[in-house]
């Protein structure tokens, strides 16, 4: 009894942030504030109609795409190098690799600003995308490793008896089986590259400024619930996009949080 | 391969020999070692399997009958030695080149593809055309007994069904030879017994030459046209079932394949081929090949299989005296374990097909037993030897 009312305290503090905005979402005046008096929709339509927001949108999608992408070719090639040889400074590469998650997120935006004021780079995509490549490489490359450790590679024997040369061992087996790996790598990359704030404020400027540092940046001036509506908005996507790729690949796999048989 | 039939048969030959050797070997391995750092897994393999048969590699885990079958395959690189297919030397052919037909202990069937898919893969990977490999696929299905499943997934079959659909698609390429790598061990016994039966006639049928690894002596004695018995990573003996059960070449065969009691004899005398060995008052005759270095009074170690002992019947000269100290009942027979610690550092076994058994020998009863037959082999005595447990079969 004592159990079962701590484990839905437990559930309810988690999930408490999410309702509070979302209700503020709806508050008809223009402040922050829980619960609401009157009811409205209409922070939606401002914040939709925001030109910081929808400039912000897209470039985070841009700077997501790019990032997510480049660090999963990356990340699935160290995977595949660190799961199937032998080589010197093994554990000095992986740790170099996963380094970005023991580094302060400002201290690597900070590092990227300085090195993209030296090349003349600071007003442009490429610094943003690097930049995230670093921040999100170790949750790819998690990802892909806890995928390829899980693949059973007397699959790949099997085929090598059937005739298969390695190429097409590769293409038939190993990648197909890879995929959920593959996908919840990127997928989770994304969503955290969308998200990313604090190395974002140091090296995007006024043209390339992503969701969350517009958001920042709107919230110094204004406090209406235009924020809330937006992250309202937000959680539904990301909990469609979530959906969508459960129902075609399994979330556990994806999260890679089930044994794969 | 050459058809030279004046080429005379090389078995057992240990040095490296031109190729096309025996004519009716398929798979042929000469002198072949490979070791893992420190480990040697196998040593100075030498072993010809001849096309069509069924040979058996039996040994406990550890003995490097694994490592020979990844040999085979090419999942592992001899580290010296020859290993040949139908007459061919293969070291350095890699696995997708070998024409050979691989099934996994725990069948490794594509998890993303059909049953269909599965037995067409090595089909695909050759380019045969659709219609064609259809067809193929089909008749391997047919010939595992397995049909109306080949649109699902392997997950969706039983573990019987998915044994069948990883010999289709190992059979389905003709492959040169067909490996079995312990293939019934997930299986349970009942499955076992008829799948076993099932593999046996379809490898007859196709007369497929077949190597099959596994660590179940019944299993092998059962199924095999020969065994190669294996030990820390050397190949003891080879030879059909029954020369392996009847005459074990050393002590290790003689007690991993089949239930065998170990008892204290004494050597008596020697008479050209024969020795005579005397263990309670009975005199028991045996090969001396084993014992060449056994002079008579010495003491040596008797291998009795549990049906060639029985209780002493009158007149009977009695070998070993001792007390019933357990029964397992089997239905068709029972077991019965005698103490007779002064002769054997374990219990004895002894198998009696009388119905009344358990009444007749209560446990507690002192009994006499004695040795019937001539198949009881001796070995020179381990000083500290202390014979294992008989194991039931």
């Amino acid at each position: 009894m004592v159990g079962t009312l701590a484990v839905l305290a437990i559930l309810g503090f988690v999930i408490l942030p999410a309702v509070v905005v979302t209700l503020a979402a709806f508050n008809d005046k223009a402040i922050l504030a829980f619960p609401p008096e009157t009811w409205s929709w209409r922070w939606f339509a401002t914040a939709l109609a925001y030109d910081d927001f929808r400039s912000g949108c897209v470039n985070g999608l841009i700077v997501a795409g790019w990032a997510s992408s480049i660090a999963l070719l990356v990340g699935t090639a160290f995977a595949f190098a660190l799961d199937r040889y032998a080589f010197p400074l093994k554990r000095t590469i992986e740790a170099v690799l996963l380094s970005s998650l023991v580094v302060p997120h400002f201290t690597i935006g900070l590092g990227f600003l300085i090195l993209a004021a030296q090349i003349g780079w600071a007003r442009g995509f490429a610094v943003v995308v690097a930049c995230h490549v670093v921040l999100v490489l170790p949750f790819v490359l998690r990802s892909v490793y806890v995928s390829l450790r899980n693949l059973d590679q007397r699959l790949e024997l099997a085929a090598a008896s059937l005739g298969a040369s390695p190429a097409r061992v590769l293409g038939t087996v190993t990648l197909p089986l890879l995929v959920p790996g593959l996908v919840g790598g990127w997928l989770l990359a994304a969503i955290l590259s969308f998200n990313e704030f604090t190395a974002s404020l140091f090296v995007t400027a006024q043209r390339t400024q992503t969701l969350p540092v517009a958001m920042y940046n709107y919230v110094r001036e204004y406090a209406d619930p235009s924020m809330a509506a937006l992250s309202v908005m937000y959680i539904l996507a990301t909990a469609t996009l979530l959906t969508v790729a459960n129902a075609y690949l399994g979330l556990g796999k994806v999260l890679n949080v089930e044994p794969r048989r | 391969m050459s058809s030279l039939a004046a080429e005379r048969r090389l078995e057992g030959h240990a040095e490296t020999l031109p190729t096309s050797g025996s004519d009716d070997a398929s798979v042929r391995l000469l002198g072949t070692c490979k070791r893992f750092g420190a480990v040697t897994a196998l040593e100075d393999a030498t072993i010809s399997v001849r096309r069509g048969e069924l040979m058996s590699l039996l040994g406990p885990s550890g003995c490097g009958k694994t490592t020979l079958l990844n040999l085979v395959a090419g999942f592992l690189a001899a580290d010296s030695g020859q290993i040949e297919i139908d007459g061919e030397r293969v070291n350095d052919i890699p696995t997708y080149k070998r024409e050979i037909g691989m099934m996994f202990q725990n069948y490794a069937l594509f998890p993303h593809m059909s049953i269909a898919e599965n037995v067409g893969y090595g089909l695909r990977m050759r380019g045969i055309a659709k219609p064609d490999l259809k067809r193929r696929v089909a008749e391997a299905l047919a010939l595992v007994r397995l049909t109306g499943v080949e649109d699902r997934r392997p997950h969706q079959l039983s573990g019987g069904q998915q044994q069948r659909v990883a010999l289709a698609r190992a059979l389905v390429i003709s492959p040169r030879v067909l490996l079995l790598d312990e293939p019934f061990s997930a299986l349970d016994r009942n499955l076992r017994a008829s799948m076993q039966i099932e593999i046996k006639e379809i490898q007859r049928q196709l007369g497929v030459t077949t190597i099959f690894v596994t660590h179940d002596q019944g299993e092998a004695l059962s199924l095999s046209d020969r065994i190669a018995v294996m030990f820390e990573g050397r190949i003891r003996q080879v030879g059909t079932p029954d020369e392996i059960y009847r005459r074990p070449a050393d002590r290790f065969v003689a007690s991993f394949v089949g239930d065998v009691n170990v008892l204290r004899a004494r050597l008596d005398s020697v008479d050209g081929g024969l020795a005579a060995v005397t263990l309670g008052r009975a005199r028991i005759s045996v090969s001396r090949e084993p014992l060449t270095r056994v002079r008579p009074g010495d003491r040596v170690d008797l291998f009795v299989r549990p049906e060639q002992v029985r209780f002493a019947q009158a007149g009977e000269p009695i070998a070993v005296e001792g007390t019933v100290a357990a029964h397992i009942y089997q239905g068709d027979h029972v077991n019965l374990y005698v103490d007779a610690p002064e002769v054997c550092a374990s219990r004895l076994l002894v198998r009696s097909l009388e119905p009344d058994a358990i009444t007749r020998w209560p446990i507690g009863a002192r009994v006499g037993v004695s040795i019937v037959g001539t198949g009881a082999i001796a070995f020179e005595a381990e000083p500290d030897q202390r014979g294992g447990e008989p194991r039931s079969g």
